[in-house]
């Protein structure tokens, strides 16, 4: 019976769609919506509510919390008069510049130059791995074992008893810190990068007699140029969200570690101020679409 | 010739830094849970399998694995079914403006993380009663993931032949039929990787469960062990480290496991 019926059913639909199955619109669309129904309420909707937020001066408790009244673009204007917001922006600045930019992709860069064909590699890029892959709570408490004022091992080693690395170098330390926890990222885009660079061209350029340095700009930047962009975009925008910090410092002390992340959670849910919290959330968001734009051209000019 | 040795030694010496700058964090890891005296200074343990009881004593370490397990379990059966069901039919029927939809959600996803939406998050899930519930936290987790699941599982499914489809259509199997008993085995190792990298996601989360659980007993291990060395007094060494590790051995598991299986050349993204 089915037999019979089958080839007309299937005749119509080869030359104008894959739908092989013969799922139909209906069927499909009722497959798709409960994917969208949950990024929608979880994801679209939050976005769009923080922009509503930010425009109210919505509090955790107190008589803002029953009643938020619409006050425009105040906290926008109060945050650009706000010591606290200007120190933020510049830390996170810091942070994203110092721990991304700088430290991630050249030391990325340069574990994967070197790594290459090296009989140490399957160790080294497993213990950079390690730091990447394990849970941020237990790095975090790795790292304030290692820099412990009294009994830290890094004291041990250096001679330095009593030294508090978190209480007075905070950006520092964190800096330092989330160079370890995210390298392995970089090393491995540019591991998988270096592996379309022909070792004869590299050959060649030595035999000339072009130093490393001189191979290094001639050789191999021209061809991971593309790449080199996507990890920057990619890792300034992990690095520009990441919370982990918080787990370390808090942000303290007296907010000299306080990049945007953990600002906003101080201020919103530790602080209560729920309308002005969005409202930097929102500026947030803004500079991740940015980024993320910014990315999302760079693969499609590569595609085409 | 005398460059070519600076070249090995200054390659060594680099080498010898970098190791020693990954491996000194991490040495405390591997020590401390097996010291019969664990302090926080890294040394030679003195070998004791004892520190493993603290785990018994403390009432919410063993049970927050259990919190991680269910909230990691429950999202990667929520991401893998619902990217699954919708990659599919994106894959084999053309909706209009099906591309744009894609690029716009995978845009979202990587837009509005945890740290942008904390607010609104915290908002929505106390109007809608999700405060200390797992499944806020999985609802929350698992919108997050859903965009990047359906642009990769939509990938292995534009990756199969439609052919068994087809031929299975002409002997009357019913869409649902052909879903589960044909493309489903030819996508699985898709479905694989989308319920590892869920459950790696979620069981290292610490923001979401952190601002939407209030109540100790359902919290999971990032938070109980975040709670464990903040909470005043000193940290009891022993219950630390023995539960760092515990709470640690299922990432490294799935790593191995993932690296033995696919070369860990994990690519744009996978990782947030």
């Amino acid at each position: 019976m089915a037999q019979a019926e089958a080839p007309h059913v299937v005749a119509p639909q080869i030359g104008e769609t894959h739908d092989a199955a013969g799922l139909g619109r209906a069927r499909a669309t009722a497959f798709v919506l409960p994917a969208l129904v949950l990024i929608g309420v979880f994801l679209v909707f939050p976005a769009l509510w923080t922009i509503y937020l930010g425009l109210t001066d919505y509090r955790l408790t107190g008589l803002a919390a029953a009643n938020p009244q619409v006050v425009g673009l105040d906290n926008y204007t109060t945050a650009l008069g706000d010591d606290r917001f200007h120190t933020s922006v510049w830390l996170t600045v810091e942070y994203v510049a110092g721990s991304a930019v700088i430290g991630q992709a050249i030391l990325g860069f340069f574990l994967a130059w070197t790594l290459r064909g090296h009989r140490l590699k399957a160790l080294i890029e497993g213990l950079v791995l390690l730091a990447w892959i394990l849970p941020g709570s237990v790095v975090a408490f790795l790292w304030l074992a290692l820099l412990d004022r009294d009994e830290g091992t890094l004291n041990a080693i250096l001679h330095t008893p009593g030294f508090a690395w978190l209480l007075d170098y905070p950006m520092a330390s964190i800096i330092v810190f989330n160079v370890w926890r995210g390298t392995a990222f970089s090393m491995m885009l540019y591991g998988a990068a270096l592996e379309s660079v022909p070792p004869s061209h590299l050959e060649t350029a030595r035999l000339a007699g072009a130093s490393t340095f001189q191979q290094l700009r001639d050789v191999v930047l021209p061809r991971i140029r593309g790449h080199v962009l996507t990890n920057l975009l990619l890792i300034s925008l992990w690095t520009f969200n990441d919370f982990t910090t918080f787990q370390l410092t808090k942000g303290g002390p007296e907010g000299r570690s306080e990049i945007l992340p953990i600002y906003i959670y101080n201020v919103a849910l530790s602080g209560g101020r729920l309308g002005f919290g969005a409202a930097i959330s929102f500026l947030l968001i803004v500079i991740n679409v940015v980024f993320a734009l910014a990315y999302l051209r760079l693969l499609r000019r590569r595609s085409t | 010739m005398t460059r070519h040795t600076l070249g090995v030694l200054g390659r060594s010496a680099f080498l010898a830094l970098v190791l020693g700058f990954f491996a000194l964090p991490l040495l405390w890891l591997a020590s401390a849970p097996f010291d019969a005296h664990p302090s926080i200074t890294t040394s030679v343990p003195e070998f004791t399998l004892r520190n493993f009881r603290a785990l018994l004593d403390n009432p919410y370490a063993l049970g927050s694995l259990r919190n991680s397990l269910i909230q990691a379990a429950a999202s990667a059966a929520l991401v893998v079914v619902l990217a699954a069901l919708a990659a599919y039919a994106l894959s084999r029927v053309r909706v209009p403006g099906r591309d744009a939809l894609l690029y716009l959600l995978l845009l979202l996803s990587s837009v509005v993380t945890g740290t942008a939406a904390m607010v609104p998050l915290f908002e929505l899930a106390t109007r809608l009663d999700l405060i200390d519930t797992h499944l806020g936290v999985v609802l929350a987790l698992s919108g997050g993931l859903l965009p990047a699941a359906i642009f990769i599982l939509k990938d292995f499914m534009d990756a199969t032949p439609t052919s068994y489809e087809e031929s299975a259509r002409v002997f009357g199997a019913s869409p649902l039929r052909i879903l589960y008993d044909i493309v489903l085995p030819l996508v699985r190792p898709g479905l694989a990787t989308i319920a590892v990298w869920t459950v790696a996601n979620v069981w290292g989360s610490f923001l979401q469960p952190f601002i939407l659980l209030r109540d100790p007993d359902k919290a999971p291990g990032a938070v109980i062990l975040y709670t464990l060395y903040n909470e005043g007094g000193a940290p009891r060494l022993d219950l630390i480290s023995t539960f760092s590790l515990l709470y640690s051995l299922p990432v490294i598991v799935m790593y191995v496991f993932v690296s033995r299986r696919y070369g860990f050349r994990f690519h744009g993204g996978i990782k947030r």
